[in-house]
């Protein structure tokens, strides 16, 4: 077999990618990374397809042996890794051999990371995806979060074609207590009084520990609805601002049900579901609205990072051809 | 029909603030125009009750454009339901006993035998307005009000998948074991949902069910022939 072994779960970890589209109709939440920055750059790093399965931890990284050749990068929260001991980088691409162990620690900054292998997870693709529906117990490692002891499959890839990167530092994420998050208006909005959208934008929010993969549940100055908070149940898009009665907002995240039965007042932008999805409970949060032009513009900005290849660096520096480098490239050593 | 925004990446296409057959129609003719634009800007539909959302790539596609291609092509401009043709998909059910627990319970809140409850219950043609709380849910309307019961005061831990009961005014079908407060008033062998099928879910919104009484025996040969995979469930237009 070509992959993995999992010498400790971590926390709560589990096979994603960006997520089941398609099925919301039918009841299946979208479920997927909850940060696809950190996912989808990961998997840039080895030359990956972006939507390629990967494994997000959260809190505590996890520790494994490859059980054959490979290359993989870590991405995402303040994590300390090491391969056989030697600490190494996130952000940045690794070649390791058979019986290598990695091991991850605890987050220190951020709250998820997210590890993709060069070719790929290789789990079954259930309903268009390979990502872990843990509530319908679909996809990934049979529906479950990983225990130790799993093995996990990866697409085989002739690892000489595989060129290890790095990510542009100045874009690697900086993960605060303190975050501004915007959100544009709508969805059920009128539901609400001047003084409840007000305070959405004064108050100062805090991430409470009842936060998950489905929800962030905030606590902090109450918001007014102007009759109640119970509507005909609509969908719930990612990042949807929630309101139920008790006025305290919860924002939808990627293991959301699919519809919902509370008034929603906003939606928080494309751009800040990572920031989200890496700030750990007890982080203060700042509501700042925004209009859905400048959200896209953002999104536009944000995609011109991530696909620009000048941001993934060979990680053994330029490449040089033509006279300066007349030897074949064959005698040099290749970093293990 | 109103459009409400949801984040950069979704709209709202708004039809309605209530429950009602009419609302259902035009849901069902939007979502099925979209699904025929087959752009890969648009990622994925969701309708509901009162309203669609649309998820898409605003770097593809803008808001505008769909809503303009909604506007343009969908001629939901009708206050009374045209007479319609109903998608019916039959669901067999055997009532009461330890299949449907709670049947005589519903049967002496309403005044009612339990064959009573069973000639109503399975008389009845219910719209599948949404799906949704788990995979392959379907909320139901059209229950006649005589056979309303209140829910379980203790919900229990464990239903079996393809449990069908009753919560108030409602009546639904659990597509897999989980635990919940209805009044259980019998169970069906036909899988709801199964993700490893084609099509995962049985029932789509705007299909109309119908519930079919069948005996122990019948119950126990479809619940075979679904096993190996070799049923067929009863579909009709009318």
């Amino acid at each position: 077999m070509n992959g993995i072994k999992i010498l400790d779960a971590g926390l709560l970890s589990s096979v994603q990618d960006l997520g089941r589209y398609g099925y919301q109709r039918s009841g299946v939440s979208t479920t997927g990374v909850m940060d696809e920055f950190a996912s989808r750059v990961a998997n840039k790093l080895l030359g990956n397809d972006e939507n390629a399965a990967v494994i997000e931890t959260t809190m505590k990284g996890i520790s494994f042996e490859f059980l054959n050749d490979g290359a993989f990068a870590v991405t995402g929260g303040n994590c300390e890794t090491t391969i056989n001991g030697t600490p190494i980088k996130l952000w940045v691409g690794y070649k390791c051999k058979k019986g290598d162990i990695v091991k991850m620690g605890i987050c220190k900054g951020g709250l998820r990371n997210y590890i993709a292998f060069a070719g790929g997870i290789d789990v079954p693709i259930v309903m268009n995806s390979r990502t872990t529906n843990l509530k319908a117990k679909i996809g990934g490692v049979n529906g479950r979060k990983l225990v130790i002891n799993d093995e996990i499959e990866v697409f085989p890839i002739d690892l000489k074609t595989v060129e290890l990167k790095k990510f542009n530092e100045k874009y690697i994420p900086k993960y605060s207590k303190e975050i501004n998050v915007r959100v544009i208006l709508g969805q059920q909005v009128d539901e609400f009084t001047e003084k409840g959208i007000k305070t959405l934008f004064d108050g100062q929010y805090s991430i409470t520990n009842e936060s998950d993969r489905m929800g962030m549940r905030l606590l902090g100055e109450a918001i007014e609805h102007k009759v109640g908070a119970d509507i005909i149940s609509d969908g719930m898009t990612i990042g949807a601002v929630q309101v139920p009665g008790n006025g305290q907002p919860i924002i939808m995240m990627s293991d959301r049900q699919t519809t919902g039965g509370y008034t929603k007042i906003g939606n928080v932008i494309s751009v800040d579901l990572p920031v989200l999805a890496q700030a750990m409970p007890g982080t203060k949060i700042k509501f700042v609205e925004i209009n859905r032009k400048d959200a896209v513009e953002l999104l536009r900005k944000r995609e011109i990072v991530v696909s620009d290849e000048k941001n993934y660096m060979s990680r053994f520096g330029v490449k040089k051809t033509g006279p300066l480098n007349p030897l074949p490239l064959l005698k040099r050593k290749v970093e293990k | 029909m109103k459009f409400l925004n949801a984040g950069d990446s979704a709209i709202i296409v708004e039809l309605g603030n209530e429950i009602s057959p009419l609302i259902n129609s035009k849901i069902k003719k939007i979502t099925a125009f979209l699904d025929s634009l087959n752009t890969d800007g648009i990622r994925d539909l969701l309708p509901t009750y009162r309203s669609i959302i649309v998820y898409f790539d605003p770097l593809k596609i803008s808001a505008e454009d769909i809503e303009k291609q909604i506007v343009d092509n969908c001629n939901i401009n009708y206050d009374v339901l045209e007479e319609e043709v109903r998608d019916i998909v039959e669901i067999p059910v055997m009532y009461g006993g330890e299949y449907g627990p709670d049947i005589e319970n519903i049967a002496n809140v309403n005044n009612l035998s339990v064959e009573e409850v069973i000639k109503i219950h399975s008389s009845g043609e219910y719209l599948v307005y949404m799906l949704g709380f788990t995979a392959g849910f379907p909320y139901l309307g059209g229950m006649d009000k005589s056979i309303a019961t209140p829910r379980l005061k203790e919900p229990r831990l464990k239903i079996p998948g393809g449990s069908v009961g009753i919560a108030g005014e409602q009546t639904g079908i659990y597509p897999l074991e989980s635990p919940g407060g209805w009044q259980l008033l019998g169970r069906t062998p036909l899988e709801l949902f199964n993700p490893n099928k084609e099509n995962p879910c049985l029932l789509n919104v705007g299909e109309y069910i119908k519930f079919v009484p069948v005996d122990e025996d019948t119950y126990l040969q479809i619940e075979r022939e679904v096993k190996s995979g070799i049923h067929k469930e009863k579909r009709y237009r009318k």
